[in-house]
Protein backbone atom coordinates (compact mmCIF):
# COMPACT_ATOMS: atom_id res chain seq x y z
CA UNK A 1 0.00 0.00 0.00
CA UNK A 2 1.29 3.42 -0.93
CA UNK A 3 1.60 6.12 1.73
CA UNK A 4 -0.23 9.35 1.02
CA UNK A 5 1.73 12.57 1.49
CA UNK A 6 0.18 16.00 1.55
CA UNK A 7 1.92 19.27 2.40
CA UNK A 8 2.35 20.88 4.88
CA UNK A 9 4.32 17.93 6.19
CA UNK A 10 5.48 17.29 9.71
CA UNK A 11 8.10 15.03 11.21
CA UNK A 12 5.57 12.46 12.41
CA UNK A 13 4.22 11.70 8.95
CA UNK A 14 7.74 11.46 7.53
CA UNK A 15 8.90 9.18 10.34
CA UNK A 16 6.70 6.42 8.86
CA UNK A 17 8.50 6.47 5.54
CA UNK A 18 11.32 4.07 4.71
CA UNK A 19 13.58 3.96 1.68
CA UNK A 20 11.85 1.92 -1.02
CA UNK A 21 8.30 2.71 0.12
CA UNK A 22 5.73 3.79 -2.43
CA UNK A 23 4.20 7.21 -1.96
CA UNK A 24 1.36 9.10 -3.62
CA UNK A 25 1.81 12.83 -3.33
CA UNK A 26 -1.38 14.90 -3.16
CA UNK A 27 -2.02 18.63 -3.10
CA UNK A 28 0.36 21.55 -3.32
CA UNK A 29 3.95 21.19 -4.52
CA UNK A 30 6.39 23.92 -5.62
CA UNK A 31 8.35 23.34 -8.83
CA UNK A 32 11.86 24.73 -9.09
CA UNK A 33 15.11 23.79 -10.81
CA UNK A 34 18.61 25.26 -11.11
CA UNK A 35 17.93 28.91 -11.92
CA UNK A 36 14.99 29.30 -9.49
CA UNK A 37 17.09 27.73 -6.73
CA UNK A 38 19.89 30.15 -7.44
CA UNK A 39 17.47 33.07 -7.12
CA UNK A 40 15.92 31.73 -3.90
CA UNK A 41 19.34 31.33 -2.31
CA UNK A 42 20.33 34.82 -3.47
CA UNK A 43 17.13 36.15 -1.82
CA UNK A 44 17.98 34.39 1.45
CA UNK A 45 21.52 35.71 1.39
CA UNK A 46 20.20 39.22 0.85
CA UNK A 47 17.92 38.78 3.85
CA UNK A 48 14.78 38.78 1.71
CA UNK A 49 11.84 36.39 2.10
CA UNK A 50 11.33 33.44 -0.27
CA UNK A 51 8.48 33.75 -2.79
CA UNK A 52 6.49 31.20 -0.74
CA UNK A 53 6.37 29.97 2.84
CA UNK A 54 8.65 26.94 2.66
CA UNK A 55 7.83 25.50 6.10
CA UNK A 56 6.64 21.91 5.68
CA UNK A 57 6.58 22.16 1.89
CA UNK A 58 7.59 19.92 -1.01
CA UNK A 59 9.78 21.01 -3.94
CA UNK A 60 9.63 19.17 -7.26
CA UNK A 61 12.71 19.48 -9.48
CA UNK A 62 11.13 19.98 -12.89
CA UNK A 63 11.21 22.25 -15.90
CA UNK A 64 8.05 21.31 -17.79
CA UNK A 65 7.34 21.64 -21.49
CA UNK A 66 4.91 24.42 -22.45
CA UNK A 67 1.22 23.46 -22.24
CA UNK A 68 -0.27 22.58 -25.62
CA UNK A 69 -3.79 23.92 -26.33
CA UNK A 70 -6.38 22.23 -24.13
CA UNK A 71 -3.92 21.14 -21.45
CA UNK A 72 -2.63 22.82 -18.33
CA UNK A 73 0.95 21.59 -18.64
CA UNK A 74 3.26 19.80 -21.08
CA UNK A 75 5.44 16.82 -20.23
CA UNK A 76 6.71 17.20 -16.68
CA UNK A 77 9.03 14.51 -15.36
CA UNK A 78 11.78 15.00 -12.76
CA UNK A 79 15.22 16.40 -13.51
CA UNK A 80 18.56 15.27 -12.01
CA UNK A 81 18.48 16.27 -8.34
CA UNK A 82 22.24 16.40 -7.72
CA UNK A 83 22.46 19.73 -9.54
CA UNK A 84 20.38 21.22 -6.71
CA UNK A 85 22.60 19.71 -3.96
CA UNK A 86 24.52 22.93 -3.34
CA UNK A 87 21.31 24.87 -2.67
CA UNK A 88 19.34 22.27 -0.73
CA UNK A 89 20.79 22.40 2.83
CA UNK A 90 19.88 26.11 3.17
CA UNK A 91 16.27 25.33 2.18
CA UNK A 92 16.07 22.34 4.52
CA UNK A 93 17.23 24.62 7.31
CA UNK A 94 14.26 26.89 6.55
CA UNK A 95 11.76 24.07 6.85
CA UNK A 96 11.62 22.35 3.44
CA UNK A 97 10.44 18.81 4.21
CA UNK A 98 10.53 16.88 0.94
CA UNK A 99 12.13 17.02 -2.49
CA UNK A 100 11.06 15.12 -5.60
CA UNK A 101 13.58 14.42 -8.35
CA UNK A 102 15.70 11.68 -9.84
CA UNK A 103 19.12 10.27 -8.93
CA UNK A 104 21.20 10.22 -5.76
CA UNK A 105 21.99 13.18 -3.45
CA UNK A 106 25.26 14.38 -1.95
CA UNK A 107 26.45 13.47 1.53
CA UNK A 108 25.85 17.08 2.64
CA UNK A 109 22.21 16.89 1.58
CA UNK A 110 21.75 13.53 3.32
CA UNK A 111 23.20 14.95 6.53
CA UNK A 112 20.98 18.03 6.33
CA UNK A 113 17.94 15.80 5.69
CA UNK A 114 18.73 13.79 8.82
CA UNK A 115 19.30 16.92 10.86
CA UNK A 116 16.09 18.65 9.79
CA UNK A 117 13.91 15.55 9.31
CA UNK A 118 13.21 15.57 5.58
CA UNK A 119 12.75 12.94 2.86
CA UNK A 120 13.83 12.69 -0.74
CA UNK A 121 11.41 11.10 -3.19
CA UNK A 122 12.19 9.78 -6.67
CA UNK A 123 9.72 10.01 -9.54
CA UNK A 124 10.24 8.02 -12.74
CA UNK A 125 12.68 9.99 -14.90
CA UNK A 126 11.62 10.25 -18.50
CA UNK A 127 7.96 9.51 -17.82
CA UNK A 128 7.03 13.10 -18.70
CA UNK A 129 3.60 12.50 -20.20
CA UNK A 130 2.58 9.89 -17.64
CA UNK A 131 3.44 12.24 -14.77
CA UNK A 132 1.85 15.32 -16.40
CA UNK A 133 -1.46 13.45 -16.13
CA UNK A 134 -1.11 13.60 -12.34
CA UNK A 135 -0.77 17.38 -12.23
CA UNK A 136 -4.14 19.13 -11.99
CA UNK A 137 -3.21 22.82 -11.64
CA UNK A 138 -0.20 25.02 -12.38
CA UNK A 139 0.49 28.65 -11.56
CA UNK A 140 3.66 30.72 -11.99
CA UNK A 141 4.42 32.37 -8.66
CA UNK A 142 7.88 33.88 -9.24
CA UNK A 143 10.69 34.44 -11.74
CA UNK A 144 8.56 34.28 -14.93
CA UNK A 145 11.60 35.65 -16.80
CA UNK A 146 13.26 32.25 -16.38
CA UNK A 147 10.83 30.67 -18.86
CA UNK A 148 10.87 26.88 -18.34
CA UNK A 149 12.83 27.45 -15.12
CA UNK A 150 10.26 29.73 -13.43
CA UNK A 151 9.03 28.95 -9.92
CA UNK A 152 5.64 27.23 -10.16
CA UNK A 153 2.96 26.16 -7.75
CA UNK A 154 1.35 22.88 -8.74
CA UNK A 155 -1.48 20.69 -7.52
CA UNK A 156 -0.84 16.95 -7.60
CA UNK A 157 -3.29 14.11 -7.70
CA UNK A 158 -1.91 10.63 -7.00
CA UNK A 159 1.59 11.59 -8.11
CA UNK A 160 3.61 8.36 -7.75
CA UNK A 161 7.03 8.40 -6.10
CA UNK A 162 9.38 6.08 -4.28
CA UNK A 163 11.08 7.09 -1.04
CA UNK A 164 14.66 7.22 -2.31
CA UNK A 165 16.29 8.53 0.87
CA UNK A 166 14.45 8.54 4.17
CA UNK A 167 14.83 10.66 7.32
CA UNK A 168 17.36 8.21 8.71
CA UNK A 169 19.57 8.51 5.63
CA UNK A 170 18.68 5.06 4.29
CA UNK A 171 18.84 5.02 0.49
CA UNK A 172 17.65 2.91 -2.43
CA UNK A 173 20.76 3.77 -4.45
CA UNK A 174 23.99 1.84 -4.51
CA UNK A 175 27.18 3.78 -3.78
CA UNK A 176 28.65 4.92 -7.08
CA UNK A 177 32.27 5.09 -5.79
CA UNK A 178 32.87 8.68 -6.75
CA UNK B 1 24.24 17.87 -60.12
CA UNK B 2 20.98 18.01 -58.16
CA UNK B 3 19.78 21.36 -56.91
CA UNK B 4 18.25 21.28 -53.43
CA UNK B 5 16.56 24.31 -51.85
CA UNK B 6 17.57 24.74 -48.22
CA UNK B 7 13.86 25.39 -47.54
CA UNK B 8 13.39 21.63 -48.06
CA UNK B 9 16.05 20.93 -45.44
CA UNK B 10 14.29 23.26 -43.00
CA UNK B 11 11.00 21.44 -43.50
CA UNK B 12 12.65 18.05 -43.14
CA UNK B 13 14.35 19.05 -39.89
CA UNK B 14 11.12 20.50 -38.52
CA UNK B 15 9.16 17.30 -39.15
CA UNK B 16 12.04 15.15 -37.88
CA UNK B 17 12.28 16.91 -34.52
CA UNK B 18 8.52 16.60 -34.06
CA UNK B 19 8.64 12.87 -34.79
CA UNK B 20 11.74 12.23 -32.72
CA UNK B 21 10.36 13.92 -29.62
CA UNK B 22 7.01 12.17 -29.61
CA UNK B 23 7.73 8.69 -30.99
CA UNK B 24 10.22 6.29 -29.52
CA UNK B 25 12.10 4.40 -32.27
CA UNK B 26 10.68 0.88 -32.78
CA UNK B 27 13.96 -0.83 -31.88
CA UNK B 28 14.04 0.98 -28.51
CA UNK B 29 10.38 0.24 -27.83
CA UNK B 30 10.85 -3.45 -28.61
CA UNK B 31 13.91 -3.60 -26.41
CA UNK B 32 12.05 -1.97 -23.50
CA UNK B 33 9.22 -4.48 -23.87
CA UNK B 34 11.69 -7.35 -23.84
CA UNK B 35 13.41 -5.92 -20.78
CA UNK B 36 10.09 -5.60 -18.97
CA UNK B 37 9.19 -9.20 -19.78
CA UNK B 38 12.58 -10.51 -18.60
CA UNK B 39 13.07 -8.30 -15.55
CA UNK B 40 12.98 -10.34 -12.33
CA UNK B 41 12.84 -7.48 -9.80
CA UNK B 42 9.17 -6.47 -9.31
CA UNK B 43 9.81 -2.78 -8.70
CA UNK B 44 12.06 -2.60 -11.77
CA UNK B 45 9.34 -4.22 -13.87
CA UNK B 46 6.91 -1.62 -12.65
CA UNK B 47 9.23 1.21 -13.73
CA UNK B 48 9.67 -0.34 -17.18
CA UNK B 49 5.93 -0.68 -17.44
CA UNK B 50 5.47 3.02 -16.67
CA UNK B 51 8.05 3.89 -19.34
CA UNK B 52 6.15 1.84 -21.91
CA UNK B 53 2.88 3.49 -20.90
CA UNK B 54 4.59 6.86 -21.20
CA UNK B 55 5.80 6.06 -24.73
CA UNK B 56 2.28 5.00 -25.67
CA UNK B 57 0.76 8.18 -24.23
CA UNK B 58 3.37 10.34 -25.98
CA UNK B 59 2.48 8.82 -29.32
CA UNK B 60 -1.30 8.88 -28.97
CA UNK B 61 -1.44 12.33 -27.35
CA UNK B 62 1.32 13.79 -29.51
CA UNK B 63 3.22 14.92 -26.43
CA UNK B 64 7.00 14.93 -25.94
CA UNK B 65 8.26 11.67 -24.41
CA UNK B 66 10.29 13.62 -21.88
CA UNK B 67 10.15 17.24 -20.77
CA UNK B 68 13.86 17.52 -21.49
CA UNK B 69 13.51 17.77 -25.24
CA UNK B 70 17.25 18.19 -25.31
CA UNK B 71 19.98 19.83 -27.25
CA UNK B 72 19.54 18.74 -30.85
CA UNK B 73 22.50 17.26 -32.68
CA UNK B 74 21.95 17.13 -36.42
CA UNK B 75 24.07 14.83 -38.54
CA UNK B 76 23.93 15.83 -42.17
CA UNK B 77 25.23 13.43 -44.78
CA UNK B 78 25.46 15.57 -47.87
CA UNK B 79 25.68 13.89 -51.24
CA UNK B 80 28.59 15.38 -53.17
CA UNK B 81 26.41 15.74 -56.25
CA UNK B 82 24.04 18.06 -54.41
CA UNK B 83 24.17 21.81 -54.84
CA UNK B 84 22.37 23.67 -52.04
CA UNK B 85 20.63 26.93 -52.93
CA UNK B 86 18.40 29.46 -51.21
CA UNK B 87 20.37 30.26 -48.09
CA UNK B 88 22.65 28.81 -45.48
CA UNK B 89 22.36 25.17 -44.54
CA UNK B 90 22.99 25.97 -40.89
CA UNK B 91 20.30 28.65 -40.83
CA UNK B 92 17.84 26.25 -42.46
CA UNK B 93 18.57 23.62 -39.82
CA UNK B 94 18.14 26.07 -36.96
CA UNK B 95 14.94 27.46 -38.43
CA UNK B 96 13.58 23.94 -38.71
CA UNK B 97 14.39 23.30 -35.07
CA UNK B 98 12.99 26.64 -33.89
CA UNK B 99 9.71 26.13 -35.72
CA UNK B 100 9.44 22.45 -34.82
CA UNK B 101 10.02 23.11 -31.13
CA UNK B 102 7.60 26.04 -31.00
CA UNK B 103 4.85 24.23 -32.90
CA UNK B 104 5.39 21.02 -30.95
CA UNK B 105 5.22 22.78 -27.55
CA UNK B 106 8.63 21.35 -26.73
CA UNK B 107 10.77 22.88 -24.03
CA UNK B 108 13.41 25.41 -25.01
CA UNK B 109 16.51 24.21 -23.19
CA UNK B 110 19.36 26.16 -24.79
CA UNK B 111 21.11 29.13 -23.18
CA UNK B 112 23.07 31.54 -25.36
CA UNK B 113 26.23 31.97 -23.36
CA UNK B 114 27.47 29.19 -21.04
CA UNK B 115 28.19 31.75 -18.31
CA UNK B 116 25.45 34.35 -18.81
CA UNK B 117 22.88 31.57 -19.29
CA UNK B 118 20.01 33.41 -20.99
CA UNK B 119 17.56 31.08 -22.75
CA UNK B 120 17.52 31.45 -26.56
CA UNK B 121 13.77 30.80 -26.51
CA UNK B 122 13.40 28.30 -29.34
CA UNK B 123 15.94 25.59 -28.50
CA UNK B 124 18.41 26.75 -31.14
CA UNK B 125 21.16 26.49 -32.12
CA UNK B 126 21.77 22.86 -32.96
CA UNK B 127 25.14 21.15 -32.94
CA UNK B 128 25.65 20.22 -36.59
CA UNK B 129 28.00 17.60 -37.97
CA UNK B 130 28.47 17.62 -41.72
CA UNK B 131 29.74 14.64 -43.67
CA UNK B 132 30.13 14.29 -47.44
CA UNK B 133 28.84 11.10 -49.00
CA UNK B 134 28.59 9.80 -52.56
CA UNK B 135 25.41 10.44 -54.55
CA UNK B 136 22.78 13.15 -54.78
CA UNK B 137 20.83 12.67 -51.55
CA UNK B 138 20.89 14.53 -48.26
CA UNK B 139 20.39 12.24 -45.25
CA UNK B 140 19.55 14.09 -42.07
CA UNK B 141 19.55 12.48 -38.64
CA UNK B 142 18.20 14.53 -35.75
CA UNK B 143 19.23 13.46 -32.28
CA UNK B 144 17.63 15.41 -29.41
CA UNK B 145 19.36 14.38 -26.20
CA UNK B 146 18.67 15.46 -22.64
CA UNK B 147 21.29 16.69 -20.22
CA UNK B 148 20.65 14.04 -17.56
CA UNK B 149 22.39 11.48 -19.72
CA UNK B 150 24.65 13.87 -21.65
CA UNK B 151 26.24 15.20 -18.47
CA UNK B 152 27.42 11.70 -17.53
CA UNK B 153 29.55 11.10 -20.66
CA UNK B 154 33.33 10.71 -20.21
CA UNK B 155 36.47 10.58 -22.34
CA UNK B 156 39.93 9.25 -21.54
CA UNK B 157 43.23 9.03 -23.40
CA UNK B 158 44.42 5.58 -22.37
CA UNK B 159 47.87 4.14 -23.01
CA UNK B 160 48.12 1.47 -25.68
CA UNK B 161 49.29 -0.89 -22.91
CA UNK B 162 45.90 -0.47 -21.20
CA UNK B 163 44.33 -2.28 -24.15
CA UNK B 164 40.84 -3.70 -24.24
CA UNK B 165 40.84 -4.38 -20.49
CA UNK B 166 41.53 -0.71 -19.78
CA UNK B 167 38.82 0.42 -22.17
CA UNK B 168 36.38 -2.07 -20.71
CA UNK B 169 37.03 -0.89 -17.16
CA UNK B 170 36.57 2.75 -18.21
CA UNK B 171 33.22 2.05 -19.89
CA UNK B 172 31.85 0.08 -16.93
CA UNK B 173 33.12 2.70 -14.43
CA UNK B 174 31.42 5.43 -16.42
CA UNK B 175 28.09 3.63 -16.05
CA UNK B 176 28.73 2.96 -12.36
CA UNK B 177 29.51 6.63 -11.65
CA UNK B 178 26.49 7.77 -13.68
CA UNK B 179 24.32 5.53 -11.50
CA UNK B 180 20.68 6.73 -11.58
CA UNK B 181 21.37 10.13 -13.21
CA UNK B 182 21.05 9.21 -16.90
CA UNK B 183 17.64 7.56 -16.36
CA UNK B 184 18.50 3.88 -16.74
CA UNK B 185 17.85 1.66 -18.60
CA UNK B 186 20.44 3.38 -20.74
CA UNK B 187 22.07 2.85 -24.10
CA UNK B 188 25.86 3.05 -23.98
CA UNK B 189 27.67 4.52 -26.98
CA UNK B 190 31.40 3.80 -27.09
CA UNK B 191 33.93 5.40 -29.43
CA UNK B 192 37.46 4.05 -29.58
CA UNK B 193 40.39 5.31 -31.65
CA UNK B 194 41.19 8.36 -33.74
CA UNK B 195 42.07 11.29 -31.49
CA UNK B 196 40.26 13.16 -28.73
CA UNK B 197 37.42 14.63 -30.82
CA UNK B 198 37.12 11.64 -33.13
CA UNK B 199 36.54 9.28 -30.21
CA UNK B 200 33.74 11.54 -28.90
CA UNK B 201 32.14 11.74 -32.30
CA UNK B 202 32.34 7.96 -32.70
CA UNK B 203 30.62 7.46 -29.35
CA UNK B 204 27.80 9.74 -30.50
CA UNK B 205 27.61 8.05 -33.88
CA UNK B 206 27.37 4.70 -32.15
CA UNK B 207 24.21 5.98 -30.44
CA UNK B 208 22.59 6.61 -33.81
CA UNK B 209 22.69 2.92 -34.74
CA UNK B 210 19.42 1.03 -34.09
CA UNK B 211 20.04 -1.07 -31.00
CA UNK B 212 18.83 -4.30 -32.56
CA UNK B 213 21.78 -4.15 -34.97
CA UNK B 214 25.08 -5.40 -33.56
CA UNK B 215 28.25 -4.03 -35.16
CA UNK B 216 28.85 -5.71 -38.56
CA UNK B 217 32.41 -6.63 -37.52
CA UNK B 218 31.99 -9.79 -35.41
CA UNK B 219 34.91 -8.95 -33.09
CA UNK B 220 33.44 -5.56 -32.26
CA UNK B 221 29.97 -7.07 -31.85
CA UNK B 222 31.46 -9.53 -29.35
CA UNK B 223 32.98 -6.67 -27.35
CA UNK B 224 29.63 -4.89 -27.35
CA UNK B 225 27.96 -8.02 -25.99
CA UNK B 226 30.64 -8.43 -23.34
CA UNK B 227 30.26 -4.81 -22.18
CA UNK B 228 26.49 -5.17 -22.01
CA UNK B 229 26.87 -8.21 -19.78
CA UNK B 230 29.38 -6.43 -17.49
CA UNK B 231 27.13 -3.39 -17.21
CA UNK B 232 23.99 -5.32 -16.42
CA UNK B 233 25.89 -7.20 -13.70
CA UNK B 234 26.22 -3.85 -11.88
CA UNK B 235 22.59 -4.21 -10.83
CA UNK B 236 21.88 -0.46 -10.98
CA UNK B 237 18.54 -1.23 -12.62
CA UNK B 238 15.77 1.00 -13.96
CA UNK B 239 15.95 4.44 -12.29
CA UNK B 240 18.91 3.21 -10.25
CA UNK B 241 16.76 1.33 -7.76
CA UNK B 242 18.11 -2.13 -8.50
CA UNK B 243 17.26 -4.66 -11.19
CA UNK B 244 18.53 -6.73 -14.09
CA UNK B 245 18.11 -3.98 -16.67
CA UNK B 246 20.75 -1.26 -16.38
CA UNK B 247 21.47 -0.98 -20.11
CA UNK B 248 19.40 -2.01 -23.12
CA UNK B 249 22.40 -2.07 -25.44
CA UNK B 250 26.02 -1.15 -25.98
CA UNK B 251 26.97 0.14 -29.41
CA UNK B 252 30.60 0.74 -30.30
CA UNK B 253 32.42 2.34 -33.22
CA UNK B 254 36.17 2.23 -33.80
CA UNK B 255 38.68 4.11 -36.00
CA UNK B 256 42.41 3.81 -36.67
CA UNK B 257 44.52 5.64 -34.10
CA UNK B 258 48.09 6.84 -33.46
CA UNK B 259 50.76 4.32 -32.39
CA UNK B 260 50.93 6.07 -29.00
CA UNK B 261 47.20 6.60 -28.41
CA UNK B 262 44.14 4.75 -27.21
CA UNK B 263 41.33 7.32 -26.96
CA UNK B 264 38.08 6.04 -25.46
CA UNK B 265 34.85 8.04 -25.23
CA UNK B 266 31.58 6.97 -23.67
CA UNK B 267 28.30 8.72 -24.33
CA UNK B 268 25.29 7.55 -22.36
CA UNK B 269 21.79 7.83 -23.71
CA UNK B 270 18.69 7.46 -21.60
CA UNK B 271 15.77 5.13 -22.33
CA UNK B 272 14.15 8.13 -24.01
CA UNK B 273 16.51 7.47 -26.92
CA UNK B 274 15.07 9.82 -29.50
CA UNK B 275 16.24 10.00 -33.09
CA UNK B 276 14.72 10.41 -36.52
CA UNK B 277 16.20 10.07 -39.99
CA UNK B 278 14.90 11.86 -43.10
CA UNK B 279 16.21 11.76 -46.63
CA UNK B 280 15.86 14.77 -48.86
S1 LIG C 1 17.99 11.56 -18.95
FE1 LIG C 1 16.60 11.31 -20.71
S2 LIG C 1 14.72 10.44 -19.91
FE2 LIG C 1 15.89 11.24 -18.18
S3 LIG C 1 15.08 13.29 -17.87
FE3 LIG C 1 16.88 13.50 -19.18
S4 LIG C 1 16.10 13.37 -21.28
FE4 LIG C 1 14.49 12.66 -19.94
Amino acid sequence: MAHVLRAPLNGNALQQLHAGDEVLVQGTVYAARDAAHQKMIAALEAGQPLPFDIEGQIIYYVGPCPAPPGRIIGSAGPTTSSRMDVYTPALLQRGLKAMIGKGDRSQEVKEAMKKHGAVYLAAVGGAGVYLAHRITAVETIAYPELGPEALLKMEFQDFPCIVAIDMRGQSVYQASDE
Amino acid sequence: MRIVETELIKKAVKEAVKTANTRLPVDVLTSLEKARDNETVPHARQVLDILLQNAHQAQTENMPLCQDTGLVTVHVQLGQEVALTGGSLYEAINQGIGEGYTEGYFRASMVKDPFERVNTGDNTPAVVHLEMIAGDKVIITVFPKGAGSENMGRTIMLKPADGWEGARRFVVDTVRIANANPCPPIIVGVGVGGNLEKACLLAKKALLRPIDQPHPDRRIAAREAQLLQDINKLGIGPQGMGGDTTALAVTMEVYPTHIASLPVAVSLNCHSARRAVVTV
